[in-house]
Protein backbone atom coordinates (compact mmCIF):
# COMPACT_ATOMS: atom_id res chain seq x y z
CA UNK A 1 0.00 0.00 0.00
CA UNK A 2 1.71 3.69 -0.78
CA UNK A 3 1.99 5.50 2.02
CA UNK A 4 -0.61 8.61 2.54
CA UNK A 5 -0.14 11.93 2.36
CA UNK A 6 1.36 13.40 5.76
CA UNK A 7 -1.82 14.98 6.12
CA UNK A 8 -4.51 12.23 5.48
CA UNK A 9 -1.94 10.29 7.71
CA UNK A 10 -2.43 12.62 10.24
CA UNK A 11 -6.15 11.91 10.16
CA UNK A 12 -5.81 8.08 9.57
CA UNK A 13 -4.12 8.22 13.23
CA UNK A 14 -7.26 9.35 14.64
CA UNK A 15 -9.37 6.72 13.33
CA UNK A 16 -9.43 3.34 15.10
CA UNK A 17 -9.29 -0.01 13.20
CA UNK A 18 -12.35 -1.07 12.19
CA UNK A 19 -15.03 1.74 12.80
CA UNK A 20 -17.41 2.55 10.22
CA UNK A 21 -16.37 5.50 8.26
CA UNK A 22 -17.82 8.51 6.24
CA UNK A 23 -15.30 10.63 4.38
CA UNK A 24 -16.76 13.50 2.70
CA UNK A 25 -15.07 15.02 -0.05
CA UNK A 26 -13.22 11.22 -0.59
CA UNK A 27 -11.70 12.88 -3.73
CA UNK A 28 -10.47 9.54 -5.78
CA UNK A 29 -10.78 7.65 -2.42
CA UNK A 30 -7.03 7.76 -1.48
CA UNK A 31 -7.67 7.80 2.27
CA UNK A 32 -10.48 5.49 2.05
CA UNK A 33 -8.60 2.96 0.27
CA UNK A 34 -5.75 3.28 2.91
CA UNK A 35 -8.31 3.02 5.50
CA UNK A 36 -10.04 -0.22 4.29
CA UNK A 37 -7.01 -2.02 3.62
CA UNK A 38 -4.80 -1.22 6.76
CA UNK A 39 -7.42 -0.41 9.17
CA UNK A 40 -10.33 -2.94 8.30
CA UNK A 41 -12.80 0.13 8.37
CA UNK A 42 -16.19 -0.06 6.99
CA UNK A 43 -16.00 3.26 4.74
CA UNK A 44 -18.15 5.07 2.41
CA UNK A 45 -17.28 8.69 0.51
CA UNK A 46 -19.02 11.72 -0.62
CA UNK A 47 -17.88 12.86 -3.56
CA UNK A 48 -18.59 15.88 -5.88
CA UNK A 49 -16.38 15.23 -8.66
CA UNK A 50 -17.01 12.53 -11.31
CA UNK A 51 -13.63 11.82 -11.81
CA UNK A 52 -12.43 11.33 -8.49
CA UNK A 53 -16.26 9.07 -8.02
CA UNK A 54 -15.37 6.92 -10.93
CA UNK A 55 -11.94 6.32 -9.70
CA UNK A 56 -13.27 5.54 -5.94
CA UNK A 57 -15.85 3.27 -7.45
CA UNK A 58 -13.12 1.18 -9.90
CA UNK A 59 -11.10 0.98 -6.97
CA UNK A 60 -14.15 -1.31 -5.08
CA UNK A 61 -14.82 1.51 -2.44
CA UNK A 62 -18.71 2.75 -1.44
CA UNK A 63 -18.89 6.40 -2.82
CA UNK A 64 -22.08 8.60 -4.05
CA UNK A 65 -21.92 11.59 -5.99
CA UNK A 66 -23.27 14.09 -4.42
CA UNK A 67 -22.65 17.73 -2.83
CA UNK A 68 -22.09 18.21 0.97
CA UNK A 69 -23.79 21.15 1.02
CA UNK A 70 -27.03 19.47 -0.01
CA UNK A 71 -26.44 15.81 0.77
CA UNK A 72 -25.47 15.65 4.16
CA UNK A 73 -28.76 16.21 5.53
CA UNK A 74 -29.97 12.91 3.88
CA UNK A 75 -28.09 10.84 6.32
CA UNK A 76 -29.23 9.55 9.62
CA UNK A 77 -28.37 10.80 12.63
CA UNK A 78 -25.55 8.82 14.51
CA UNK A 79 -25.17 5.99 12.22
CA UNK A 80 -20.91 6.17 11.28
CA UNK A 81 -18.60 6.36 13.96
CA UNK A 82 -16.02 8.91 12.43
CA UNK A 83 -17.11 11.40 9.73
CA UNK A 84 -14.01 12.89 7.88
CA UNK A 85 -13.89 16.04 5.94
CA UNK A 86 -10.49 16.84 4.84
CA UNK A 87 -9.28 20.30 3.24
CA UNK A 88 -12.97 21.17 2.12
CA UNK A 89 -15.10 23.40 4.87
CA UNK A 90 -13.58 26.37 3.05
CA UNK A 91 -15.34 25.02 -0.04
CA UNK A 92 -18.79 24.77 1.03
CA UNK A 93 -21.25 27.46 0.94
CA UNK A 94 -22.40 27.05 4.20
CA UNK A 95 -19.58 25.48 6.30
CA UNK A 96 -21.44 26.25 9.94
CA UNK A 97 -24.44 23.88 8.45
CA UNK A 98 -21.96 21.00 6.87
CA UNK A 99 -20.22 21.34 10.35
CA UNK A 100 -23.52 20.89 12.43
CA UNK A 101 -24.17 18.25 10.24
CA UNK A 102 -20.82 16.02 10.05
CA UNK A 103 -21.41 15.67 14.07
CA UNK A 104 -25.01 14.94 13.95
CA UNK A 105 -23.80 11.69 11.63
CA UNK A 106 -20.92 10.74 13.32
CA UNK A 107 -20.14 9.87 16.61
CA UNK A 108 -17.28 11.68 16.29
CA UNK A 109 -15.90 14.14 13.57
CA UNK A 110 -12.67 14.80 11.83
CA UNK A 111 -12.27 18.23 9.99
CA UNK A 112 -9.13 19.42 8.48
CA UNK A 113 -8.83 22.74 7.53
CA UNK A 114 -6.08 25.13 5.55
CA UNK A 115 -5.21 28.11 8.26
CA UNK A 116 -5.78 31.28 6.46
CA UNK A 117 -3.62 32.65 9.31
CA UNK A 118 -0.76 31.00 8.38
CA UNK A 119 2.61 33.15 8.48
CA UNK A 120 3.29 32.58 5.02
CA UNK A 121 -0.37 33.88 4.35
CA UNK A 122 -0.02 36.43 6.10
CA UNK A 123 3.15 37.73 5.02
CA UNK A 124 2.38 37.14 1.49
CA UNK A 125 -0.73 39.34 1.86
CA UNK A 126 1.12 42.22 3.89
CA UNK A 127 4.30 42.09 1.56
CA UNK A 128 3.06 41.45 -1.69
CA UNK A 129 -0.12 43.25 -1.49
CA UNK A 130 -1.67 39.91 -3.35
CA UNK A 131 -3.92 36.72 -2.34
CA UNK A 132 -1.54 33.91 -0.87
CA UNK A 133 -0.90 31.44 -3.64
CA UNK A 134 0.81 28.98 -2.01
CA UNK A 135 0.83 24.91 -1.79
CA UNK A 136 -1.75 24.31 -0.07
CA UNK A 137 -4.15 27.44 -1.15
CA UNK A 138 -3.01 26.66 -5.02
CA UNK A 139 -5.66 28.94 -6.57
CA UNK A 140 -5.69 32.72 -7.87
CA UNK A 141 -8.53 34.50 -6.27
CA UNK A 142 -11.05 34.33 -9.44
CA UNK A 143 -10.58 30.54 -9.55
CA UNK A 144 -10.56 29.20 -6.47
CA UNK A 145 -12.87 26.52 -4.85
CA UNK A 146 -12.27 27.86 -1.84
CA UNK A 147 -14.80 30.52 -0.78
CA UNK A 148 -15.10 30.63 3.16
CA UNK A 149 -11.32 30.72 4.46
CA UNK A 150 -10.69 30.97 7.74
CA UNK A 151 -7.97 31.29 10.37
CA UNK A 152 -7.34 28.23 12.75
CA UNK A 153 -8.80 30.73 15.78
CA UNK A 154 -11.79 31.14 13.64
CA UNK A 155 -12.73 27.49 13.19
CA UNK A 156 -12.45 27.24 17.46
CA UNK A 157 -14.70 30.17 18.14
CA UNK A 158 -17.26 28.25 15.36
CA UNK A 159 -17.33 25.13 17.35
CA UNK A 160 -17.57 27.35 20.42
CA UNK A 161 -20.50 28.46 18.56
CA UNK A 162 -21.89 25.60 17.55
CA UNK A 163 -21.76 23.75 20.91
CA UNK A 164 -18.76 21.73 19.11
CA UNK A 165 -16.45 20.00 21.39
CA UNK A 166 -13.22 19.68 20.15
CA UNK A 167 -12.39 16.61 21.77
CA UNK A 168 -8.49 16.85 19.79
CA UNK A 169 -6.13 19.16 17.84
CA UNK A 170 -3.01 18.90 16.05
CA UNK A 171 -1.67 22.17 14.10
CA UNK A 172 0.79 20.83 11.54
CA UNK A 173 3.48 22.58 9.79
CA UNK A 174 3.55 22.88 5.85
CA UNK A 175 6.11 19.43 6.04
CA UNK A 176 2.67 17.87 7.71
CA UNK A 177 4.61 17.22 11.05
CA UNK A 178 2.89 18.62 13.94
CA UNK A 179 3.76 21.75 14.45
CA UNK A 180 5.73 23.03 18.25
CA UNK A 181 2.98 25.24 18.85
CA UNK A 182 -0.49 24.05 19.69
CA UNK A 183 -3.70 24.99 21.77
CA UNK A 184 -5.17 28.83 21.66
CA UNK A 185 -2.19 31.11 21.55
CA UNK A 186 -1.16 33.38 19.09
CA UNK A 187 1.88 31.48 17.57
CA UNK A 188 -0.02 28.44 17.18
CA UNK A 189 -2.24 30.15 15.09
CA UNK A 190 0.78 31.72 13.28
CA UNK A 191 2.84 28.52 12.90
CA UNK A 192 -0.06 25.78 12.18
CA UNK A 193 -0.13 25.41 8.50
CA UNK A 194 -3.27 23.43 8.96
CA UNK A 195 -5.38 22.62 11.45
CA UNK A 196 -6.59 18.87 12.52
CA UNK A 197 -9.97 18.83 14.96
CA UNK A 198 -11.31 15.62 16.58
CA UNK A 199 -15.06 17.04 17.33
CA UNK A 200 -18.47 15.24 18.35
CA UNK A 201 -21.44 17.14 19.30
CA UNK A 202 -21.64 19.14 22.38
CA UNK A 203 -23.65 18.14 25.31
CA UNK A 204 -26.69 20.43 25.70
CA UNK B 1 -36.63 -28.50 -16.13
CA UNK B 2 -38.39 -27.93 -19.26
CA UNK B 3 -37.77 -28.28 -22.90
CA UNK B 4 -34.21 -26.86 -25.19
CA UNK B 5 -35.79 -24.52 -27.08
CA UNK B 6 -39.59 -23.63 -27.81
CA UNK B 7 -40.59 -22.61 -31.13
CA UNK B 8 -42.22 -19.16 -31.85
CA UNK B 9 -43.09 -16.77 -35.15
CA UNK B 10 -41.94 -13.09 -35.22
CA UNK B 11 -42.94 -10.18 -37.58
CA UNK B 12 -45.82 -9.83 -40.50
CA UNK B 13 -44.27 -13.00 -42.08
CA UNK B 14 -44.82 -15.16 -39.15
CA UNK B 15 -40.97 -16.47 -39.80
CA UNK B 16 -40.95 -19.50 -37.15
CA UNK B 17 -37.77 -19.33 -35.00
CA UNK B 18 -36.11 -22.20 -32.01
CA UNK B 19 -35.83 -19.47 -29.02
CA UNK B 20 -34.53 -20.68 -25.45
CA UNK B 21 -33.41 -22.30 -23.36
CA UNK B 22 -36.74 -22.72 -21.69
CA UNK B 23 -37.16 -23.51 -18.04
CA UNK B 24 -40.68 -24.35 -16.85
CA UNK B 25 -41.68 -22.88 -13.59
CA UNK B 26 -44.08 -23.09 -11.17
CA UNK B 27 -44.89 -26.82 -11.41
CA UNK B 28 -45.91 -27.72 -7.76
CA UNK B 29 -47.57 -24.76 -6.79
CA UNK B 30 -48.73 -21.66 -9.10
CA UNK B 31 -47.34 -18.80 -8.79
CA UNK B 32 -50.08 -15.84 -7.62
CA UNK B 33 -49.78 -12.66 -9.32
CA UNK B 34 -50.33 -9.20 -8.17
CA UNK B 35 -53.97 -8.81 -10.51
CA UNK B 36 -55.10 -11.69 -8.62
CA UNK B 37 -54.49 -14.32 -11.59
CA UNK B 38 -52.33 -17.24 -10.77
CA UNK B 39 -50.15 -19.01 -13.48
CA UNK B 40 -48.76 -22.43 -13.34
CA UNK B 41 -46.32 -24.40 -15.80
CA UNK B 42 -45.13 -21.27 -17.60
CA UNK B 43 -42.42 -21.34 -19.29
CA UNK B 44 -39.48 -18.56 -18.93
CA UNK B 45 -36.86 -18.48 -21.40
CA UNK B 46 -32.99 -17.85 -20.58
CA UNK B 47 -29.21 -18.05 -21.23
CA UNK B 48 -26.53 -18.35 -19.11
CA UNK B 49 -22.81 -17.60 -19.80
CA UNK B 50 -19.76 -18.77 -17.47
CA UNK B 51 -20.13 -21.57 -14.85
CA UNK B 52 -21.31 -21.87 -11.75
CA UNK B 53 -19.54 -22.45 -8.97
CA UNK B 54 -19.43 -25.23 -5.83
CA UNK B 55 -20.65 -22.65 -3.20
CA UNK B 56 -23.64 -21.71 -6.16
CA UNK B 57 -21.81 -18.26 -5.01
CA UNK B 58 -21.00 -16.23 -8.23
CA UNK B 59 -24.46 -16.27 -10.13
CA UNK B 60 -24.93 -12.68 -11.51
CA UNK B 61 -28.61 -11.72 -13.26
CA UNK B 62 -29.16 -9.60 -15.79
CA UNK B 63 -32.27 -7.83 -16.57
CA UNK B 64 -33.06 -6.24 -19.74
CA UNK B 65 -35.11 -3.15 -20.97
CA UNK B 66 -38.64 -3.17 -22.44
CA UNK B 67 -37.64 -4.68 -25.80
CA UNK B 68 -34.62 -6.75 -24.65
CA UNK B 69 -34.23 -10.18 -24.01
CA UNK B 70 -32.32 -13.37 -22.56
CA UNK B 71 -29.52 -12.99 -25.52
CA UNK B 72 -27.48 -10.28 -23.53
CA UNK B 73 -24.44 -12.30 -24.65
CA UNK B 74 -25.18 -14.25 -27.11
CA UNK B 75 -26.54 -13.84 -31.13
CA UNK B 76 -30.04 -12.80 -30.99
CA UNK B 77 -31.95 -15.81 -33.17
CA UNK B 78 -34.30 -13.68 -34.80
CA UNK B 79 -32.16 -10.38 -35.87
CA UNK B 80 -28.62 -11.92 -36.06
CA UNK B 81 -27.00 -9.29 -34.52
CA UNK B 82 -24.91 -9.74 -31.26
CA UNK B 83 -26.25 -9.62 -27.30
CA UNK B 84 -27.28 -6.46 -25.91
CA UNK B 85 -25.03 -5.85 -23.45
CA UNK B 86 -21.89 -7.53 -24.85
CA UNK B 87 -19.88 -4.56 -24.37
CA UNK B 88 -19.88 -5.89 -21.10
CA UNK B 89 -20.67 -9.54 -20.66
CA UNK B 90 -17.51 -11.83 -21.47
CA UNK B 91 -14.28 -13.19 -20.53
CA UNK B 92 -12.36 -10.72 -19.25
CA UNK B 93 -15.25 -8.08 -19.54
CA UNK B 94 -16.24 -6.12 -16.25
CA UNK B 95 -18.88 -8.94 -16.24
CA UNK B 96 -16.24 -11.71 -16.09
CA UNK B 97 -17.74 -14.98 -17.05
CA UNK B 98 -14.48 -16.10 -16.18
CA UNK B 99 -15.24 -15.74 -12.57
CA UNK B 100 -19.20 -14.87 -12.61
CA UNK B 101 -22.21 -17.31 -13.72
CA UNK B 102 -24.85 -14.71 -15.76
CA UNK B 103 -28.16 -15.45 -15.55
CA UNK B 104 -30.72 -13.43 -18.67
CA UNK B 105 -33.95 -14.40 -18.89
CA UNK B 106 -36.41 -13.44 -21.03
CA UNK B 107 -39.42 -11.71 -18.82
CA UNK B 108 -42.90 -12.83 -17.96
CA UNK B 109 -45.18 -11.13 -20.36
CA UNK B 110 -42.28 -11.06 -22.91
CA UNK B 111 -42.12 -12.06 -26.54
CA UNK B 112 -38.63 -14.19 -27.02
CA UNK B 113 -40.20 -17.41 -25.25
CA UNK B 114 -41.09 -16.53 -22.07
CA UNK B 115 -45.05 -17.24 -21.23
CA UNK B 116 -47.04 -14.27 -22.51
CA UNK B 117 -49.59 -12.67 -24.89
CA UNK B 118 -48.58 -14.56 -27.74
CA UNK B 119 -48.24 -18.33 -25.65
CA UNK B 120 -50.94 -20.34 -26.46
CA UNK B 121 -54.20 -20.24 -23.83
CA UNK B 122 -54.64 -24.54 -23.91
CA UNK B 123 -58.30 -24.22 -22.64
CA UNK B 124 -59.44 -21.84 -26.39
CA UNK B 125 -56.37 -23.28 -28.55
CA UNK B 126 -55.56 -19.89 -29.13
CA UNK B 127 -53.02 -17.17 -28.28
CA UNK B 128 -54.07 -15.25 -25.66
CA UNK B 129 -53.52 -11.96 -26.41
CA UNK B 130 -55.17 -9.30 -24.15
CA UNK B 131 -56.67 -12.33 -22.13
CA UNK B 132 -53.15 -12.91 -20.87
CA UNK B 133 -53.24 -11.51 -16.90
CA UNK B 134 -51.55 -8.11 -16.42
CA UNK B 135 -47.79 -8.73 -15.18
CA UNK B 136 -46.41 -6.02 -12.91
CA UNK B 137 -42.38 -5.54 -12.57
CA UNK B 138 -43.16 -7.80 -9.24
CA UNK B 139 -44.35 -10.47 -10.85
CA UNK B 140 -41.61 -10.81 -13.31
CA UNK B 141 -38.92 -10.72 -10.40
CA UNK B 142 -41.01 -13.06 -8.71
CA UNK B 143 -40.93 -15.94 -11.78
CA UNK B 144 -37.32 -15.19 -12.21
CA UNK B 145 -36.99 -16.26 -8.54
CA UNK B 146 -39.15 -19.56 -9.19
CA UNK B 147 -36.18 -19.90 -12.22
CA UNK B 148 -32.89 -19.40 -9.67
CA UNK B 149 -34.38 -21.83 -7.61
CA UNK B 150 -34.93 -24.25 -10.20
CA UNK B 151 -31.09 -23.43 -10.81
CA UNK B 152 -30.56 -23.94 -6.82
CA UNK B 153 -29.05 -20.91 -5.90
CA UNK B 154 -29.93 -19.57 -2.84
CA UNK B 155 -28.38 -16.03 -2.97
CA UNK B 156 -27.96 -14.11 -6.52
CA UNK B 157 -24.28 -12.52 -6.58
CA UNK B 158 -25.71 -9.48 -8.01
CA UNK B 159 -28.73 -8.19 -10.03
CA UNK B 160 -27.92 -5.20 -12.81
CA UNK B 161 -29.88 -3.92 -15.41
CA UNK B 162 -31.06 -1.07 -17.17
CA UNK B 163 -34.22 0.80 -17.29
CA UNK B 164 -36.91 -1.40 -17.16
CA UNK B 165 -34.07 -3.66 -15.94
CA UNK B 166 -33.08 -1.58 -13.43
CA UNK B 167 -36.66 -1.58 -11.72
CA UNK B 168 -35.80 -4.96 -11.94
CA UNK B 169 -32.88 -4.98 -9.66
CA UNK B 170 -34.86 -2.58 -7.14
CA UNK B 171 -37.81 -4.92 -7.08
CA UNK B 172 -35.56 -8.19 -6.35
CA UNK B 173 -33.76 -5.86 -3.47
CA UNK B 174 -36.85 -5.33 -1.85
CA UNK B 175 -38.89 -8.50 -2.41
CA UNK B 176 -35.96 -10.91 -1.99
CA UNK B 177 -32.93 -8.80 0.03
CA UNK B 178 -31.55 -11.66 1.87
CA UNK B 179 -30.66 -13.60 -1.99
CA UNK B 180 -29.35 -9.97 -3.27
CA UNK B 181 -25.63 -9.61 -2.26
CA UNK B 182 -25.23 -6.61 -4.59
CA UNK B 183 -27.75 -4.55 -6.73
CA UNK B 184 -27.25 -2.15 -10.17
CA UNK B 185 -30.01 -0.10 -11.02
CA UNK B 186 -28.81 2.20 -14.18
CA UNK B 187 -30.83 4.66 -15.87
CA UNK B 188 -33.61 3.93 -14.13
CA UNK B 189 -36.29 4.87 -11.21
CA UNK B 190 -37.99 3.82 -8.46
CA UNK B 191 -41.24 4.90 -9.67
CA UNK B 192 -42.35 5.68 -13.63
CA UNK B 193 -42.82 9.21 -13.95
CA UNK B 194 -46.15 10.62 -15.63
CA UNK B 195 -44.43 11.94 -18.36
CA UNK B 196 -43.13 8.03 -19.03
CA UNK B 197 -46.72 6.57 -18.67
CA UNK B 198 -47.52 9.20 -21.37
CA UNK B 199 -45.21 8.39 -23.44
CA UNK B 200 -46.11 4.55 -23.40
CA UNK B 201 -49.76 5.99 -23.72
CA UNK B 202 -48.91 7.36 -27.19
CA UNK B 203 -47.07 3.95 -28.05
CA UNK B 204 -49.96 1.85 -26.85
CA UNK B 205 -52.14 4.03 -28.47
CA UNK B 206 -50.38 4.06 -32.20
CA UNK B 207 -51.14 0.13 -31.85
CA UNK B 208 -54.71 0.33 -31.11
CA UNK B 209 -55.36 2.26 -34.21
CA UNK B 210 -54.23 0.15 -36.27
CA UNK B 211 -56.92 -1.89 -38.26
CA UNK B 212 -54.65 -5.25 -38.14
CA UNK B 213 -54.10 -4.95 -34.21
CA UNK B 214 -57.73 -6.57 -34.30
CA UNK B 215 -58.56 -5.71 -30.59
CA UNK B 216 -55.14 -7.84 -29.76
CA UNK B 217 -56.50 -10.79 -31.92
CA UNK B 218 -54.46 -10.27 -35.17
CA UNK B 219 -52.40 -13.21 -34.80
CA UNK B 220 -55.64 -15.18 -35.19
CA UNK B 221 -56.82 -13.12 -37.82
CA UNK B 222 -53.35 -13.71 -39.72
CA UNK B 223 -52.38 -10.13 -39.36
CA UNK B 224 -49.79 -8.18 -37.65
CA UNK B 225 -50.11 -4.03 -36.54
CA UNK B 226 -47.10 -3.35 -38.35
CA UNK B 227 -48.09 0.17 -38.69
CA UNK B 228 -48.79 0.65 -34.92
CA UNK B 229 -45.92 -1.09 -33.49
CA UNK B 230 -43.68 0.79 -35.95
CA UNK B 231 -44.93 3.88 -34.86
CA UNK B 232 -44.72 3.05 -30.90
CA UNK B 233 -41.03 2.38 -31.55
CA UNK B 234 -40.08 5.56 -33.86
CA UNK B 235 -41.56 7.59 -30.80
CA UNK B 236 -40.00 5.58 -28.19
CA UNK B 237 -36.68 5.50 -30.13
CA UNK B 238 -36.88 8.98 -30.12
CA UNK B 239 -37.04 9.03 -26.67
CA UNK B 240 -33.85 7.45 -25.78
CA UNK B 241 -31.64 9.55 -27.71
CA UNK B 242 -30.87 13.16 -26.75
CA UNK B 243 -30.70 16.03 -29.27
CA UNK B 244 -27.20 16.25 -29.01
CA UNK B 245 -27.09 12.60 -30.31
CA UNK B 246 -29.67 13.25 -32.53
CA UNK B 247 -27.79 16.19 -33.60
CA UNK B 248 -24.09 14.80 -33.73
CA UNK B 249 -25.67 11.64 -35.90
CA UNK B 250 -27.77 13.63 -38.33
CA UNK B 251 -27.87 16.98 -37.94
CA UNK B 252 -30.53 18.48 -40.54
CA UNK B 253 -28.85 16.28 -43.09
CA UNK B 254 -30.66 15.01 -46.38
CA UNK B 255 -31.46 11.28 -47.19
CA UNK B 256 -30.28 10.61 -50.58
CA UNK B 257 -30.84 13.71 -52.28
CA UNK B 258 -29.69 17.56 -52.79
CA UNK B 259 -32.78 19.48 -51.98
CA UNK B 260 -35.68 19.74 -50.16
CA UNK B 261 -39.12 17.45 -52.13
CA UNK B 262 -41.24 19.96 -51.18
CA UNK B 263 -43.68 16.86 -49.83
CA UNK B 264 -43.77 13.90 -46.78
CA UNK B 265 -40.89 11.45 -47.78
CA UNK B 266 -37.95 10.78 -45.69
CA UNK B 267 -36.36 14.22 -46.88
CA UNK B 268 -33.91 14.13 -43.54
CA UNK B 269 -31.58 11.30 -42.50
CA UNK B 270 -33.21 11.31 -39.49
CA UNK B 271 -36.69 10.13 -40.69
CA UNK B 272 -35.17 7.40 -42.50
CA UNK B 273 -33.33 6.26 -39.52
CA UNK B 274 -36.51 6.42 -37.44
CA UNK B 275 -38.34 4.24 -40.48
CA UNK B 276 -35.74 2.00 -40.45
CA UNK B 277 -35.71 1.89 -36.31
CA UNK B 278 -39.43 0.93 -36.85
CA UNK B 279 -39.43 -1.45 -39.49
CA UNK B 280 -36.77 -3.14 -37.85
CA UNK B 281 -38.45 -3.77 -34.62
CA UNK B 282 -41.51 -5.59 -35.64
CA UNK B 283 -39.53 -7.97 -37.37
CA UNK B 284 -38.54 -9.20 -33.42
CA UNK B 285 -41.05 -7.55 -31.17
CA UNK B 286 -44.71 -9.01 -30.13
CA UNK B 287 -47.44 -5.84 -30.15
CA UNK B 288 -49.09 -7.56 -27.15
CA UNK B 289 -45.99 -7.62 -25.35
CA UNK B 290 -45.53 -4.18 -25.83
CA UNK B 291 -48.49 -3.16 -24.26
CA UNK B 292 -47.67 -5.92 -21.32
CA UNK B 293 -44.31 -4.81 -20.69
CA UNK B 294 -45.15 -0.94 -20.99
CA UNK B 295 -47.62 -1.37 -18.79
CA UNK B 296 -45.97 -3.20 -16.60
CA UNK B 297 -43.27 -0.33 -15.84
CA UNK B 298 -46.35 2.02 -15.72
CA UNK B 299 -47.46 0.40 -12.73
CA UNK B 300 -44.17 0.32 -11.10
CA UNK B 301 -44.07 2.44 -8.03
CA UNK B 302 -41.58 1.73 -5.10
CA UNK B 303 -42.24 5.07 -3.12
CA UNK B 304 -45.88 4.20 -1.84
CA UNK B 305 -45.00 4.29 2.07
CA UNK B 306 -42.00 5.81 1.99
CA UNK B 307 -38.74 4.76 -0.40
CA UNK B 308 -36.78 4.64 2.52
CA UNK B 309 -38.89 1.90 4.44
CA UNK B 310 -38.49 -0.12 1.96
CA UNK B 311 -34.79 -0.39 1.77
CA UNK B 312 -34.57 -0.44 6.08
CA UNK B 313 -32.21 -2.89 7.55
CA UNK B 314 -31.04 -4.43 3.77
CA UNK B 315 -27.49 -5.76 3.44
CA UNK B 316 -27.48 -5.30 -0.18
CA UNK B 317 -24.34 -3.01 -1.48
CA UNK B 318 -25.83 -0.96 -3.83
CA UNK B 319 -24.33 0.75 -7.11
CA UNK B 320 -26.71 3.32 -8.76
CA UNK B 321 -25.92 5.24 -12.13
CA UNK B 322 -27.27 7.85 -14.10
CA UNK B 323 -26.48 9.30 -17.91
CA UNK B 324 -26.13 13.12 -17.92
CA UNK B 325 -28.03 13.39 -21.11
CA UNK B 326 -31.00 10.69 -20.26
CA UNK B 327 -34.12 12.72 -20.27
CA UNK B 328 -36.39 9.85 -20.39
CA UNK B 329 -34.89 8.43 -16.95
CA UNK B 330 -32.79 11.35 -15.46
CA UNK B 331 -30.14 11.52 -12.72
CA UNK B 332 -33.13 13.46 -10.48
CA UNK B 333 -34.51 10.07 -10.48
CA UNK B 334 -31.53 8.03 -9.33
CA UNK B 335 -30.62 10.62 -6.85
CA UNK B 336 -33.93 9.96 -5.37
CA UNK B 337 -32.92 6.29 -4.87
CA UNK B 338 -29.98 7.45 -3.94
CA UNK B 339 -31.26 9.47 -0.79
CA UNK B 340 -33.48 6.64 0.31
CA UNK B 341 -30.36 4.22 0.40
CA UNK B 342 -28.46 6.90 2.45
CA UNK B 343 -31.27 7.73 4.44
CA UNK B 344 -31.15 4.52 5.85
CA UNK B 345 -26.88 4.36 6.13
CA UNK B 346 -27.17 1.13 3.29
CA UNK B 347 -23.70 0.57 1.10
CA UNK B 348 -24.21 2.48 -1.54
CA UNK B 349 -22.23 4.05 -4.72
CA UNK B 350 -23.81 6.68 -7.10
CA UNK B 351 -22.13 7.99 -10.75
CA UNK B 352 -23.91 10.08 -13.14
CA UNK B 353 -21.55 9.62 -16.39
CA UNK B 354 -21.41 12.38 -18.67
CA UNK B 355 -22.39 11.63 -22.16
CA UNK B 356 -24.85 12.92 -24.96
CA UNK B 357 -26.11 9.65 -25.85
CA UNK B 358 -29.00 9.93 -23.81
CA UNK B 359 -30.86 6.77 -22.22
CA UNK B 360 -29.65 4.60 -24.82
CA UNK B 361 -26.29 5.19 -23.11
CA UNK B 362 -26.31 1.89 -20.78
CA UNK B 363 -26.51 -0.15 -23.97
CA UNK B 364 -23.40 1.40 -25.74
CA UNK B 365 -19.64 1.83 -25.32
CA UNK B 366 -18.86 4.16 -22.32
CA UNK B 367 -15.87 3.81 -20.92
CA UNK B 368 -16.09 5.48 -17.93
CA UNK B 369 -19.43 3.48 -17.31
CA UNK B 370 -17.39 0.00 -18.05
CA UNK B 371 -14.94 0.70 -15.36
CA UNK B 372 -17.31 1.38 -12.71
CA UNK B 373 -19.02 -1.62 -13.07
CA UNK B 374 -15.88 -3.88 -13.38
CA UNK B 375 -14.28 -1.83 -10.27
CA UNK B 376 -17.64 -2.37 -8.25
CA UNK B 377 -18.58 -5.71 -8.99
CA UNK B 378 -14.61 -6.57 -8.04
CA UNK B 379 -15.16 -5.18 -4.99
CA UNK B 380 -18.15 -6.71 -4.23
CA UNK B 381 -16.76 -10.36 -4.92
CA UNK B 382 -13.72 -9.53 -2.73
CA UNK B 383 -16.43 -9.06 0.07
CA UNK B 384 -18.57 -12.00 -1.18
CA UNK B 385 -15.26 -14.29 -0.95
CA UNK B 386 -15.50 -15.00 -4.73
CA UNK B 387 -11.91 -16.27 -6.73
Amino acid sequence: MKTLRPDLRAIADLVPPGSKVLDVGCGDGELLAWLAQEKQVDGRGLELSQSGVNASIARGLSVVQGDADADLSDYPAGVYDYVILSQTLQTMRHPRDVLENLVRIGKHAIVSVPNFGYWKNRFYLLFFGRMPVTRTLAFQWHDTPNIHFCTLSDFVTLCEETHITIEKRVYVDDGGAPSHFQGRSFLANLLGEQGIFLLSAGLL
Amino acid sequence: MGQDTILSTFGPAYREVAVGKIATLATQAPLLLECGAEIASFPLAYQTYGTLNAEKSNAILVCHGLTGDQYAASDHPVTGKPGWWEMLIGPGKPIDTDRFFVIATNVLGGCMGSFGPKSVDPVTGKPYGLHFPVVTIADMVRAQALLIDALGIHQLFSVLGGSMGGMMALAWATLFPERVFSAVPIASSARHSAQNIALHEIGRQSIMVDPDWHEGRYLEAGTFPVKGLSVARMAAHVTYLSEEALHRKFGRSLQNRDQLSFGFEADFQVESYLRYQGAAFVERFDANSYFYITRAMDYFDLTQGGLAQRFKGTKTRFLVVSFSSDWLFPTSESRTIVRALSAVAANVSFAEITTDKGHDAFLLDEPEFAAIVRGFLRGAADKRGIT
